[in-house]
C-alpha cells in the first residue's frame, strides 16, 4: 500500500446506519482509511468491503445528517497507530485520538486530536553508532518517558537491512525531528524521527523468536498467583456473567501486576469504570516502583459503550499495537481488554449490516479465527539485541446470559491458555474474587519451564503444594455434596472436617478483599507463607465428638486467619493473630 | 415543527411496508425527520436517490400518492425552564393542554460525553430504604434498573425513591405505560407537591409502540439541559425498558435484519448503552442519574434484555416478596450497586462495608438452613440462630417500608448481630468489633 501516486476520491451513494457506500474514482484497498467530508466535519471511516466499483465503509462516527453526494478522500493507508514517546499516561479513544486535548464536554464528530505532543522536547540519548548495520525494530536511541526507558527504533515498516549513516548527538528533540538517517542497500536515504506509524491490524514482527513463556507474572491476587498462575507473555481470559466481578478483578490486576507498562483497553464498557482509572491512577502508587504513580506506566484506550461501535473493534487492535511497540523496547507489557465480547458484537453488527450469512448466534463465521489471531499477538519475544520483552494479555468475556457455551467464550477458550471462570454462585455469596477454583485452569502450570521457575523462585515443592490445595478444594466440594444429600448427621465427622478444611482454603487463600489496602495485594512471599499455614492446618488431626462442634471451631479459625490477611505481613498485629490461631488449633488438635 | 415554504413536497411513494415507506428524493440527510401523510417519520436508509423512512405510527392507510415533506433536521426538543411541571408525548408535544414550550432547539440523541470530562460519582443518594441504602447504595451519576416481574410494585418503589432522593429535577420517561400507571405517577407527584420538579415524556399503551423509541432520548435531552446548563441534580426514571427493547425488535424485524438472541436486534447492547451511558456526574456539580425498570418474564434474567442491561448498568435491584414476614423486600443476594464502593465507609460510617457483607453472609447461611429444613434435616443451634436473625433482618432492614438513616441501619445490624451470634461468627475486622459490638 505504499507510494500510491495520488489517493483516490469518491462520493457517498448510500447510507445505512454507520455503513456508508461510496463510489470510488480510482484504486482503493480493503481496510483503507477514508474521510467523508460532511459539511465542515471530516468523518473517519474504514473500507470493509468493495463491490462493483463501490467501497463499503464503516464510519467511526454517527452518520446523522449525512447525504448522498458527499465527497470522500481516501488516505492510501490502513488504520494506523502513531507510535512514539509520550504515549504513557495518556487517555486515547479507540482510534488513538487524545481524549485529553479534545474541546468541550461532549465528543464532537471529527475532533481528531493528535496522539503525541509534537511540541514537547525529549532528552534523547543515542544507543547506536554511525556505520552500524540495523534492521527493523533495532534500537537507535533512548528517551526517558516517565522513568521508562523508551527506545527509539528503526521503524517497523522498514524491511531489509540498513546502514546507520548518521545519528544526532544527545540533546533535546521533538517527536517529529529527524534523529537518524539510514541508508538502504540500494543506497536510498531514509530519515528516522522519534515517531512512526503502524497498521493496527497487522502484528509487529520485529523480533527473532517467540520462546515458550517460563516466568510467573505476579498479580498479587492469591487465587491467580497461587492456584492458577499466569506467566510473562501468557494469555488468559475471564468469562463471567454480569455482577460476578470481572471489572473489579481486572482493575486489581492492572494496579498490582508486576509490569513495566500496563495498557487498559476499555472496549464497549461503562464510562464510569474508565473514569475510576482516570481519577485514581494518577493518585495511586506503583507498587513495583516506589515513588511513582500508577498512571506513569499506564495507557488507557477508552471506547466506552456509548462511543461509536465501529471504533470498538479498532480499540483492541490499537491497544495491541501499542503493546507490541513497548515490547520491542524490551519491556514487560501487560494488556487488559474489557470486554472482548463487545468487540465481537461490533463485528456482528457490521456483518449484519453488510448482509453476510451469519454463523452461530448471528456472529460472523470467522469470529473464532479473528479471536485466536488476536491472542496470538501476545507472547514473550527475544529481540535481535539479546534483550527480551513480553506482552501478557488478559481479556474479559461477557457471555450472553452467563452461558459459557456461546461463540465468543468458546472461541476464546481455544485461544487463551489461562481460564478464570467467574462463578455466579460464588459472587452471590460474596466470595470474591469469584474465580471458580475447580473449573478454572492455567495450562502454564504444566509447563516444565514454569515448574522449574516456581521451584527456584518460591519453593522446591511449590507445584506439589498447589496440587494439594486444589485437591483439598475438590474433596471439600465432594464432602459438601454428600452432606447435602445425607444430612449433617448422616455422615461421619470426617466429612465435616474435610468440608471445613476446604472452607479454610477458600476463605484464606481464594477470597480476597479488593477494597482493603492490605488484603488487596498479596506479594508472593506472603502467599507462600499463608499457603504453608493453611496446608499445615489441613494436615492436622482434630478431635470432635460430634459434627456440631466443627462449624463453630472452624469459623473461629477462619476469622482469625482473615484478621491475619487484613494485617500488615509479619507485623506485631499479624503475629498476635497468628498466636491466637495456634491457641485455637491447640484446643482440638490431636497427635 | 411547522413545515416551511421552500420545502419540496414529494407525492410518489414507491414502496410501503408495515412500518416503512420508500420514495425517490434528493438532498436528504440520514436520520432526518419527515411528515408522511401527516404522520412523523424518520430517514433510516438512503441508497442513491432512494430514501427509506420509518413511519412511527405505522403505515396503515397511507396511499402511494401521500404527501411527504422533509424537515431537514433530526428530531429536536425545545429546552428551557418552562419544561418543568409539564407532560409531553414521545415527540415532545404537550399532552397536558398547556402551550408549546419556547426555548432553544436541541437535537435529541446527541453525542456522548468525553469520558475524561466526567467526574467520578461520589455523592450518595439516600432513600431511607435499607435494602438500598445499606446493601446497594446509590450514587449520583449512576444508572441502575429494577429487575422486576410485572406483578411487583416497581412503579410504587420507583416513585418513592424519586421523591426521597432530593433531586432538583425528576424526569419521567414512560414507555408503554398503562394509562393507570401514568395517572398513578401524576397523582403521586402532585400529592407530594413536587410538580414543579417534574418533567414527563409519556408514551402510553394507547400510542403506537414504535413512537416509544423517541421517549428516552427526549427525556435525556431534557436531563442534559438541566444537568449541564443549570448544574442541577437530575434523576431520570425510565419505565419500562423491556417495552422499549420490544419496539427496537419490531423495527429491526421490519428492516429485514437478522435477529440475534431472543429475536432482539444484534445491536441491542449498543442501543441500550447509548441511553444508559447518558448517566453522568459533571465537574460543575450537575449530574444525571438513571433509575429504570426492566420487566422480566417470570424472573428470567438470561433473556437478552435484562442480560444486556446488566452488562451496561451499574448494578440492578431485585424486589421479592419474603413469605416469612409477608412483605416486599429488596433481595440482598441478587441486587447489586456497583458504585456503592465509592461512598460506603467514606460518606457513611466506616464500618458500613463490613457490616453489610457480614449481614448478607449470615442471611445466606439462613437460606442454607432453610433448605436443610425443607429437606427434612435437623437444624443445628447455629442454623436456628441464623433463621432467627434472617427474620429480624428482613423485617427491620430489607423491607421496602423501612425509612431510617444509614447510621441507624448500621446500629440496627449490630444489634441483630449481638442478639444472635458470637463475635467470631460475625467475622468482622477487629477494630470495628471493638468499637460497635453491642454488649448485652
Amino acid at each position: 500500500m505504499t507510494n500510491t501516486a495520488s489517493p483516490s476520491t469518491g462520493k457517498v451513494t448510500g447510507i445505512i446506519a454507520n455503513l456508508a457506500i461510496i463510489k470510488v474514482d480510482g484504486p482503493v484497498a480493503q481496510n483503507e482509511v477514508c474521510y467523508i467530508q460532511h459539511k465542515d466535519t471530516p468523518l473517519m471511516a474504514e473500507v470493509i468491503k468493495i463491490r462493483a466499483g463501490h467501497a463499503y465503509a464503516q464510519v467511526f462516527e454517527s452518520t446523522r445528517g449525512l447525504k448522498v453526494g458527499t465527497p470522500v478522500a481516501f488516505q492510501s493507508h490502513l488504520l494506523e497507530a502513531t507510535l512514539g514517546p509520550g504515549i504513557l499516561s495518556r487517555n486515547y479513544d479507540g482510534l488513538m485520538h487524545d481524549l485529553g486535548t479534545m474541546d468541550g464536554i461532549f465528543l464532537k464528530r471529527g475532533d481528531y486530536t493528535a496522539a503525541l505532543d509534537k511540541e514537547r522536547l525529549w532528552q534523547f540519548t543515542p544507543l547506536a553508532e554511525p556505520g552500524a548495520q540495523v534492521q527493523t525494530g533495532d534500537w537507535l536511541g533512548e528517551v526517558r518517558e516517565n522513568a521508562v526507558p523508551h527506545r527509539i527504533m528503526v521503524p517497523f515498516k522498514l524491511e531489509g537491512s540498513y546502514t546507520l549513516k548518521s545519528i544526532v548527538a544527545a540533546g533535546e528533540y521533538k517527536v517529529e525531528d529527524t534523529v537518524a538517517v539510514l541508508t538502504s542497500e540500494a543506497g536510498r536515504e531514509i530519515k528516522v524521527t522519534m515517531s512512526q506509524e503502524w497498521p493496527v491490524k497487522q502484528a509487529v514482527r520485529a523480533y527473532v523468536e517467540k520462546p515458550r513463556p517460563s516466568k510467573l507474572l505476579e498479580t498479587g491476587v492469591r487465587t491467580i498467583d497461587t492456584l492458577n498462575p499466569i506467566v510473562e507473555g501468557g494469555t488468559g481470559f475471564i468469562p463471567g456473567p454480569f455482577g460476578s466481578g470481572k471489572t473489579v478483578l481486572q482493575q486489581a490486576i492492572s494496579r498490582q501486576a508486576d509490569a513495566d507498562v500496563v495498557i487498559v483497553a476499555a472496549c464497549g464498557e461503562r464510562a464510569n469504570e474508565v473514569v475510576e482509572l482516570f481519577k485514581e491512577f494518577p493518585e495511586l502508587e506503583d507498587p513495583w516502583h516506589p515513588g511513582r504513580k500508577l498512571m506513569e506506566r499506564t495507557v488507557i484506550i477508552a471506547n466506552t459503550s456509548n462511543m461509536p461501535v465501529a471504533a470498538r473493534e479498532a480499540s483492541v487492535y490499537t491497544a495491541m499495537t501499542i503493546a507490541e511497540y513497548y515490547r520491542s523496547m524490551g519491556l514487560k507489557v501487560l494488556l487488559l481488554a474489557d470486554s472482548t465480547s463487545r468487540w465481537a458484537q461490533a463485528l456482528r453488527e457490521m456483518s449484519n449490516r453488510m448482509e453476510e450469512l451469519p454463523g452461530p448466534d448471528a456472529f460472523p463465521m470467522d469470529l473464532s479465527a479473528i479471536i485466536s489471531n488476536f491472542y496470538s499477538r501476545a507472547g514473550i519475544v527475544n529481540l535481535r539485541n539479546g534483550h527480551s520483552g513480553s506482552i501478557t494479555f488478559i481479556g474479559t468475556v461477557s457471555p450472553a446470559g452467563g452461558n459459557l457455551k456461546e461463540p465468543v467464550t468458546e472461541s476464546t477458550r481455544k485461544a487463551a491458555r489461562c481460564f478464570y471462570a467467574l462463578s455466579q454462585q460464588r459472587a452471590d455469596s460474596k466470595r470474591y474474587p469469584a474465580i471458580d477454583p475447580i473449573d478454572s485452569y492455567s495450562k502454564y502450570l504444566e509447563y516444565p519451564e514454569l515448574q522449574q521457575y516456581l521451584a527456584e523462585a518460591i519453593a522446591p515443592d511449590w507445584v506439589d503444594k498447589v496440587g494439594r490445595l486444589k485437591n483439598i478444594l475438590l474433596r471439600g466440594k465432594e464432602a459438601a455434596d454428600q452432606i447435602n444429600i445425607l444430612g449433617d448427621d448422616g455422615v461421619t465427622v470426617d466429612y465435616h472436617l474435610t468440608f471445613w478444611k476446604s472452607e479454610v482454603v477458600d476463605a484464606v487463600i481464594l477470597q480476597q478483599d479488593a477494597f482493603d489496602e492490605i488484603d488487596s495485594r498479596t506479594p508472593l512471599a506472603r502467599q507462600k507463607y499463608m499457603a504453608d499455614t493453611v496446608l499445615d492446618i489441613c494436615e492436622l488431626q482434630f478431635q470432635f465428638d460430634s459434627f456440631e462442634g466443627v462449624n463453630p471451631f472452624f469459623k473461629r479459625v477462619i476469622n482469625q486467619m482473615k484478621q491475619m490477611n487484613y494485617s500488615e505481613f509479619e507485623s506485631e498485629q499479624f503475629r498476635s493473630f497468628e498466636a491466637g490461631l495456634k491457641e485455637i488449633l491447640a484446643e482440638r488438635k490431636t497427635d | 415543527m411547522e413545515t416551511q415554504a421552500f420545502q419540496r413536497v414529494y407525492t410518489k411513494i414507491e414502496q410501503l411496508t408495515k412500518a416503512t415507506c420508500t420514495l425517490r428524493a434528493q438532498d436528504v440527510g440520514n436520520e432526518e425527520l419527515a411528515l408522511v401523510h401527516g404522520r412523523l417519520a424518520q430517514v433510516v436508509k438512503i441508497m442513491g436517490d432512494e430514501v427509506t423512512l420509518q413511519v412511527f405510527s405505522g403505515t396503515e392507510g397511507i396511499p402511494t400518492n401521500a404527501e411527504v415533506v422533509f424537515y431537514g433536521k433530526p428530531p429536536v426538543l425545545n429546552v428551557s425552564d418552562d419544561l418543568a411541571g409539564r407532560f409531553f408525548d414521545a415527540f415532545g408535544r404537550p399532552i397536558d393542554g398547556g402551550p408549546e414550550v419556547q426555548g432553544e432547539e436541541r437535537e435529541i440523541g446527541g453525542p456522548s460525553v468525553n469520558p475524561v470530562r466526567r467526574e467520578q460519582p461520589s455523592e450518595i443518594i439516600t432513600t431511607g430504604i435499607a435494602g438500598i441504602d445499606l446493601n446497594n447504595t446509590l450514587v449520583t451519576g449512576q444508572k441502575i434498573p429494577f429487575f422486576a416481574d410485572p406483578d411487583q410494585p416497581y412503579n410504587q418503589v420507583m416513585a418513592m425513591v424519586a421523591l426521597r432522593a432530593e433531586a432538583d429535577k425528576i424526569i419521567l420517561g414512560g414507555m408503554g405505560l398503562t394509562n393507570d400507571d401514568y395517572l398513578f405517577y401524576k397523582q403521586v407527584f402532585e400529592n407530594a407537591g413536587a410538580m414543579h420538579r417534574i418533567v414527563s415524556f409519556v408514551n402510553t399503551t394507547e400510542n403506537p409502540p414504535v413512537e416509544r423509541l423517541l421517549v428516552p432520548d427526549m427525556a435525556l435531552t431534557a436531563a442534559e439541559y438541566f444537568a449541564i446548563d443549570k448544574n442541577e441534580k437530575v434523576l431520570v426514571l425510565l419505565t419500562d425498558m423491556t417495552l422499549y427493547a420490544d419496539a427496537l425488535s419490531i423495527v429491526s424485524n421490519r428492516m429485514d435484519q437478522i435477529p440475534s438472541k431472543d429475536s432482539m436486534p444484534g445491536s441491542l447492547y449498543s442501543d441500550l448503552a447509548k441511553l444508559y451511558e447518558k448517566a453522568v456526574q459533571f465537574e460543575a456539580g450537575g449530574s444525571i442519574t438513571i433509575i429504570a425498570v426492566t420487566t422480566l418474564s417470570s424472573g428470567d434474567i438470561t433473556h437478552a434484555v435484562p442480560d444486556n442491561t446488566g452488562y451496561i448498568t451499574e448494578g440492578q435491584l431485585f424486589l421479592r416478596r419474603d413469605t416469612e414476614i409477608g412483605k416486599v423486600i429488596v433481595d440482598p443476594f441478587r441486587s447489586l450497586s456497583r458504585l456503592k464502593q465509592l461512598v460506603i465507609g467514606k460518606k457513611t460510617r466506616t464500618d458500613h462495608p463490613q457490616v453489610m457483607n457480614a449481614a448478607i453472609r449470615l442471611y445466606a447461611d439462613a437460606a442454607n438452613a432453610r433448605t436443610k429444613l425443607e429437606n427434612g434435616f435437623d437444624l443445628t443451634d447455629y442454623d436456628e440462630r441464623t433463621l432467627e436473625f434472617a427474620k429480624a433482618y428482613s423485617n427491620n432492614l430489607l423491607a421496602i417500608d423501612v425509612n431510617i438513616d444509614t447510621t441507624e441501619m448500621l446500629n440496627t445490624a449490630w444489634n441483630l448481630f449481638a442478639k444472635n451470634f458470637s463475635k467470631a461468627e460475625v467475622g468482622i475486622k477487629q477494630e470495628f468489633v471493638d468499637q460497635y459490638w453491642v454488649n448485652a
